[in-house]
């Protein structure tokens, strides 16, 4: 009931502390199609999950393409997602310009941070209603980066994002150790597990997935549906016996995800502030 | 009381020639490597030619800052386009998109006198010819730069057709092998290496056809 009478504007505090419509733009995140993300020292993979409305129609673009050495996968309101793609290509291209040389992936989260921060302090926006999961390659290594629509950023090892994340963040939690040396296959291979831990038994096959690498040596692209269900293939037979032991994982409780930083569990009632660290 | 001139401009000229010549299924682009101011030589190794995009390739003489500019500019906006077509740009697009660059600044122009090449959708060889505020042309040939006045009359003489009104319809595109062309170049550049102070030290030549492109390089008179 206090939820109701302070979440009108953006620009109206709870007596708690909290910006509800902030808090309900993250709702809508969660809402979105699953998308993952996940590094090793010299690559970085994004995964998602396509599901079109219908049959008849195509489904939406959820991995972007930024510049060369950065890609975003998206979850929630695409139409957002999709602007703010064009701001970071933007970005690039000027910083490009400029200096003659890649725009550090620190840098641009940064600044696509600051612009969400922007709509949660002024009375005729509203928060954009996307999550992004930001994959870029710079010389300080392989990064990936969630960006909030509370304006909040961190770095991940790996990570989750939309509907039924907590079960693909559950297999790379269990698995992110592992990620830091593994093979630019073994990622994909990963990233393809973690994916299938969302879809929550429907059959993994390259139609319903979009599979994108960005590495040293290997400019951010989006593998083709022919070679991703070639590794789908590969693995069925092997994944077919640990599947079955994923699953009871994926219904416990929340806990912090990968590191570095802790993640939020979702607010459940008036819990913690989700934006809140 | 006469009106008083500026004593600075912003412009120089680095001096230099480009040619370019269209094939049935190829093309050619070539420019010398030198770049002058007034009588001096700032270098002997300097590149004229940017590709700025898969199958177009674009020689410019004139004021190497502002062709610096106008090449980053173009590589700019055919990443913006890549972004949002998901393919490349083809080379009439190019061309068009580099006359509306130029006529931007139709009033502080660009000093740079280009000449694009490249292949057209269907493959064939295509060359386009513009001035510096963007007026341009499609055409089968053509040169800029310092040595154009010796060189044009030449590719006129060889390169040529009869007139557009004549029949059957001749195409613009030369009907020389890719070997000729390029060999008709180096003559070229040659002899206007002779007269014209600004052409020569070195030839860098391009050409771009079905199987991609290649760079050839020649060396000219160094005087």
């Amino acid at each position: 009931m206090f939820r109701n009478q302070y979440d009108t504007d953006v620009t109206t505090w709870s007596p708690a502390g909290r910006l509800f419509q902030v808090e309900y733009a993250m709702e809508a995140v969660k809402q979105g199609s699953a998308a993952i993300g996940l590094r090793s020292k010299t690559h970085v993979v994004l995964g998602c999950v396509n599901k079109a409305n219908s049959e008849l129609s195509s489904h939406q673009k959820k991995i972007f393409k930024v510049d060369d050495h950065i890609g975003v996968a998206i979850a929630g309101l695409t139409a957002d997602g999709r602007v703010l793609s064009r701001y970071m290509r933007n970005e690039c291209i000027n910083y490009s310009f400029t200096y003659e040389s890649p725009l550090p992936v620190g840098r641009l989260v940064v600044q696509l941070a600051d612009k969400a921060q922007v709509c949660t302090q002024r009375s005729w926006k509203r928060p954009y209603g996307v999550g992004l999961l930001v994959a870029g390659l710079d010389e300080s290594g392989a990064h990936l980066y969630y960006n909030c629509p509370s304006g909040n950023y961190f770095e991940y090892q790996a990570f989750a994002i939309g509907s039924r994340s907590q079960a693909a963040k559950t297999y790379l939690e269990r698995r992110f150790e592992s990620f830091r040396d593994a093979s630019r296959d073994d990622l994909v291979k990963d990233a393809l597990m973690a994916i299938r831990e969302t879809l929550q038994g429907e059959t993994l096959k390259s139609s319903v997935c979009t599979v994108a690498v960005v590495g040293v040596g290997e400019p951010f692209h989006i593998l083709d549906q022919g070679t991703v269900q070639q590794m789908i293939d590969a693995f069925e037979i092997v994944a077919e016996q640990e599947g079955p032991a994923a699953e009871p994982d994926a219904d416990a409780g929340q806990e912090a995800s990968a590191e570095p930083e802790p993640e939020q569990g979702a607010a459940a009632g008036e819990g913690v502030a989700p934006m809140d660290i | 009381m006469p009106k008083e001139q500026a004593n600075w401009s912003p412009y120089d000229n680095n001096g230099g020639s480009c040619v370019a010549v269209a094939g049935a299924d190829y093309c050619v682009i070539a420019a010398d490597t030198r770049m002058s101011t007034g009588y001096n030589i700032l270098t002997r190794d300097y590149s004229k030619i940017c590709k700025l995009a898969d199958k177009c390739v674009m020689a410019s003489s004139g004021f190497q800052a502002d062709v610096k500019a106008l090449q980053k500019h173009l590589a700019a906006r055919h990443l913006i386009y890549q972004h949002q077509h998901n393919k490349q740009m083809s080379c009439p697009a190019m061309a068009q998109l580099l006359s509306n660059t130029l006529y931007y600044k139709r009033f502080f122009p660009y000093y740079s006198f280009n000449v694009l090449g490249g292949l057209d959708n269907e493959g064939k060889g295509c060359v386009f010819t513009y001035d510096a505020v963007g007026s341009y042309e499609k055409v089968g040939y053509s040169c800029q730069g310092s040595g154009s006045t010796l060189i044009m009359p030449f590719l006129d003489n060889q390169l040529k057709s009869p007139s557009p009104l004549l029949l059957p319809a001749q195409d613009a595109v030369t009907p020389l092998a890719e070997a000729e062309a390029i060999d008709l170049i180096k003559t070229v550049f040659a002899s206007a290496s002779e007269r014209d102070i600004y052409t020569g030290d070195k030839l860098e030549i391009v050409v771009i056809n079905a199987d991609g492109i290649r760079r050839e390089y020649m060396d000219l008179r160094k005087d």
